[in-house]
């Protein structure tokens, strides 16, 4: 029986990590039945390992259940900066969401960015006020906090504890009331909007959708709009949690589609799904390809590792779309990837279920953003890794981000200081409420990429709270600069700086090598260099003695296994011109600023 | 290696008056009274393990312990029982040479004695728990001249916690003045484990810079003064200066050169064709099983020519002499030697592989590169 439209609610509930959007999800889904308490798994949505563990959604899937007559239909978001294009791909597919926040926490820039998101997707925002239950709660500064934001009136945020279950009734009448019904035309054309996909080694790609028009029946011809790839319905559904098959999905529904794909790169999140007997005429608007901002060199640590490295990262890419690598080879790491993610808490997902799904040792080298440059008397191009970057070239740009930051009033001086010294523009600043500062910069992500966000941590005593969106490329006066080690250029050294930091960060980091490389039997040089021109030189002074003090009869077999031992590390060292390099040595970049006044 | 019995032999004496803080030997303090039940054990472990013995030894070694602790009579009816060998050497405290001591020992074929010395400064000794005095160090050496010992080894320690650049060049004048005919210098080594470690493990950190240039000035001094380094922490009297006489230690020179050693007593090691064995630390167990008629104990390592090819090499350039490689191929890392070789460290002439000067100096991260 076709579903009345007028009955069907589909929203999102955006929150700060935290906050309990997770917890208020599942009493969601007791409430209503969906899951049985034996069922009833806490973070029932958040499948994956790893998710459950840190806390956060990576994925976003989709949830029917059933409310006093009406059909809701919860759509996952993603509660992370690094993807906020899902975010505002699973918004796309809802009328409304409700905005989660913590009443002892209040207001965070995560909460913010997704309430904007939001309000630019036109939704209807239901407030909601959560872990009223407690002690340090103030709902009413909480309330007034987020009636402000959203220029609502404080009565009509609701109060509620998702852990004990106090108010989450009221939560599902007020999206009933106040969420409008969907309003796509049901006869015209179909049209789909995939907000999310995941891989099943079985089907293929499943895609997860919100039909805005027409229908959608199993074994159909489909098309994705933007790619242009076609495939077989072979089988519609809902999830409820599990997946329930149906013949059809209709306009203002959410669902999945099993499409047979074998690739995740073939359908992409934010295309428009339409019917290949009679397409529609216009995809779905908002369509982009993410791009990977943020690159880092991943090694195995054993080289022989090689081959199960690139068939780990072959299989993450198929649910995980974001992911980009190519092979890459460096005189002292070997053979690795470069990899581009969407951000640093995407690099270090994709990094930890390298290690722990696929039990792989890696060396990740320290990050860095993508660079548009333009060689002499050449066309622009990508760059992807620091030792790209020509010698010499006529502009350079780099990605800039607006960061959004907010921070107890005492701690403001320590927050723009420290984006001054990253080279911030300062935006704006605002009050949200007497004790709560909001402040916004314009930043270069390179100096995001390494150490921003604890520094920012520790130097509000970890009160801020930090979000950002991409602001594209604008022009810098960076250079590259280079680590030569006894005399050769080390490639996975090299870094890029804006020139006025160059002589400090090439000091540092010559630094920190002297520490890093053991003492050799010979002196060892190591420079900064951008160009020809040395700008930093330390040098690792030689051993002067090594040796075993005593060796007669009854030591012979201990030594030997203390030379094995030793020849054992020297392996695990790379050679770079006669000089054993740790591999450690090539995090230093890593820790420059430890200890460092910045 | 030798199909006709092993040419050395050890024998171990665990007993010691107390226990250096620094040691990591199997001792036993104390215990006066198993002294006879102890000599009677290895006297049977002897007779149980003769068979693996040349006809004529070149060397026997009495090392502990300290060796010269033992009753008088023990010592002397093991002295007795053990066969006879062209070098006798014995380790010996100091404070336990007495007049008696030494005619005992020269009396009983004993021609070289090894004296642990260690330093000539009284709160250096008292870092290293050792119960000598400087003068009794002098005191010994004289007593065994006048027994008619011709053969005399110093055992120095350097870099101990708290000596001074000025503390060691004393420590080598004083032992130079007694014109030794051969010098052990090693560098302490506070080894994981030991009391010492556990004392002294941080101030040896602190002052491993400034130590550093220690051994250079050992090796400097003592070749100046006529001394052949010929391994790594040994020094002899060169030939011009001995009446034409070869004073290396013969018996660790076997080990050095890879010959074939039985080893008795508590702890003690042997190597013998591919294998090598040491018996186990405890000393009751060690009297009780010989009591019995049965061997002791032992802790077995099987030693394919591989390993003993590494070992040769590893041993080998601890020597100024230069190492043949007949034989040695497989263990030697090619590509390591000749990167060796340009920093002026190792120099492979023909079929002998030598290191240089500087390259003797860090001896063992260099035989570390050079080992396959």
């Amino acid at each position: 029986m076709p579903m009345d439209q007028q009955l069907i609610r589909n929203f999102s509930i955006i929150a700060h990590i935290d906050h309990g959007k997770s917890t208020l999800a599942d009493r969601i889904l007791q409430l209503t039945e969906t899951v049985s308490a034996r069922e009833m798994r806490d973070q029932l949505l958040d499948s994956m390992e790893l998710e459950r563990e840190r806390g956060i959604t990576i994925k976003a899937q989709a949830v029917r259940v059933q409310w006093k007559g009406h059909e809701l239909n919860l759509i996952d978001t993603p509660g992370h900066v690094d993807f906020t294009y899902e975010v505002s791909r699973s918004l796309q597919a809802c009328e409304g969401a409700l905005l989660v926040v913590d009443a002892a926490q209040g207001i965070e820039a995560q909460t913010l960015a997704n309430a904007y998101l939001a309000i630019e997707n036109d939704l209807e925002i239901v407030p909601v006020v959560n872990k009223i239950d407690l002690p340090q709660a103030d709902p009413d500064a909480a309330s007034a906090e987020v009636a402000d934001l959203i220029g609502d009136a404080a009565d009509n945020v609701l109060r509620i504890s998702a852990k004990t279950g106090q108010g989450v009734d009221a939560v599902l009448d007020a999206i009933v009331e106040r969420i409008p019904a969907p309003a796509g035309d049901p006869t015209a054309p179909p049209r789909a909007l995939i907000f999310d996909s995941s891989y099943d080694q079985y089907r293929g790609v499943v895609a997860f959708v919100r039909v805005v028009d027409g229908v959608l029946r199993a074994r159909e011809q489909l098309r994705a709009m933007a790619l242009g790839t076609r495939f077989e319905a072979q089988e519609i559904g809902f999830m409820s949690p599990a997946m329930r098959p149906v013949e059809e999905l209709q306009a203002g529904e959410v669902g999945y589609v099993v499409t047979g794909l074998k690739d995740v790169s073939e359908l992409r999140v934010g295309d428009t799904l339409t019917g290949e007997k009679r397409p529609a005429a216009a995809p779905l608007p908002g369509y982009k390809e993410v791009k990977p901002m943020v690159f880092a060199g991943l090694f195995p640590t054993d080289s022989d590792d090689y081959p199960e490295l690139r068939d780990a990262l072959e299989k993450l890419k198929l649910n995980d779309a974001a992911l980009f690598y190519e092979p890459e080879t460096s005189q002292a790491l070997g053979f690795g990837f470069r990899c581009g993610f969407l951000g640093l808490l995407h690099m270090e997902i994709v990094r930890e279920r390298l290690e722990r799904e696929f039990d792989l040792d890696l060396l990740v080298t320290a990050p860095n953003v993508a660079y548009r440059v333009k060689p002499l008397n050449e066309e622009w191009v990508e760059v992807h890794t620091p030792a790209d970057l020509p010698d010499a070239f006529d502009e350079v740009e780099e990605p800039y981000i607006r960061a959004s930051i907010i921070v107890p009033k005492e701690h403001v001086g320590a927050v723009m200081e420290l984006c001054n010294d990253r080279r911030g523009k300062f935006d704006h600043l605002e009050y949200l409420s007497e004790q709560r500062v909001h402040l916004t910069y314009e930043l270069p992500l390179g100096e995001i990429v390494l150490d921003f966000y604890d520094q920012l941590k520790s130097r509000t005593r970890g009160y801020a709270s930090f979000d950002y969106d991409l602001a594209g490329f604008r022009a810098g006066n960076l250079a590259r600069v280079d680590i030569l080690v006894a005399g050769e250029p080390v490639d996975a050294l090299s870094l890029i700086v804006h020139r006025d930091f160059a002589y400090e960060r090439g000091k540092m980091l010559v630094e920190k090598l002297r520490e890093e490389i053991p003492r050799q039997m010979f002196d060892v040089a190591i420079q900064a260099a951008i160009g020809a021109r040395i700008i930093a030189r330390e040098t690792v002074k030689a051993r002067r003695k090594d040796v075993l003090a005593k060796c007669y009869g009854g030591d012979i077999t201990r030594k030997r296994k203390l030379l094995e031992k030793q020849k054992a590390g020297k392996k695990r060292m790379k050679q770079v011109g006669g000089v054993e390099v740790p591999q450690e040595a090539f995090l230093a970049v890593l820790n420059l600023n430890d200890g460092a006044k910045r | 290696m030798s199909t006709t019995g092993a040419r050395h032999l050890y024998v171990h004496l665990p007993f010691c008056a107390s226990r250096c803080g620094y040691c990591d030997f199997v001792t036993v303090v104390g215990r006066d009274g198993e002294h006879e039940r102890y000599v009677t054990a290895l006297l049977g472990e002897l007779e149980l393990e003769r068979d693996l013995l040349a006809p004529r030894l070149e060397t026997l070694y009495l090392g502990g312990g300290t060796p010269t602790l033992i009753r008088p009579d023990e010592l002397e009816r093991l002295l007795a029982s053990l066969p006879t060998a062209d070098e006798v050497t014995i380790e010996a405290n100091p404070e336990t040479v007495t007049r008696d001591l030494a005619a005992l020992l020269a009396q009983n074929r004993v021609d070289r004695v090894s004296i642990g010395a260690q330093s000539f400064h009284m709160h250096l000794l008292d870092v290293l728990e050792r119960r000598s005095r400087p003068e009794s160090v002098r005191r010994a050496v004289h007593r065994l001249r006048d027994a008619g010992i011709g053969n005399i080894s110093i055992d120095l320690i350097y870099g101990i916690p708290g000596q001074e650049p000025a503390h060691l060049e004393r420590d080598l004048a004083e032992a130079l003045a007694l014109e030794p005919e051969h010098v052990s210098a090693y560098e302490l080594e506070a080894k994981p484990g030991t009391r010492f470690a556990h004392a002294h493990g941080a101030e040896l950190v602190r002052q491993a810079d400034a130590m550093e240039s220690y051994f250079e000035h050992v090796v400097e001094t003592l070749t100046g003064a006529g001394y052949r380094w010929y391994e790594t922490a040994n020094f002899c009297r060169r030939p011009e200066y001995a009446g034409g006489r070869d004073l290396r230690a013969r018996h660790n020179l076997g080990y050095w050169l890879g010959h074939d050693y039985l080893g008795l007593g508590v702890g003690a090691v042997s190597t013998i064709e591919n294998r090598r064995w040491r018996n186990a630390p405890s000393l009751a167990r060690y009297t009780a099983t010989l009591a019995a008629g049965e061997r002791p104990a032992r802790e077995l390592e099987e030693l394919p020519p591989p390993v003993r090819a590494s070992e040769r090499l590893m041993l080998g350039l601890r020597l100024d002499e230069p190492l043949a490689l007949d034989g040695l191929e497989d263990a030697l890392d090619e590509p390591g030697l000749d990167r060796l070789a340009d920093a002026g460290l190792a120099v492979r002439n023909g079929g002998m592989l030598a290191l240089t000067r500087r390259g003797r100096f860090l001896g063992g991260g260099v035989t570390a590169r050079l080992l396959a």
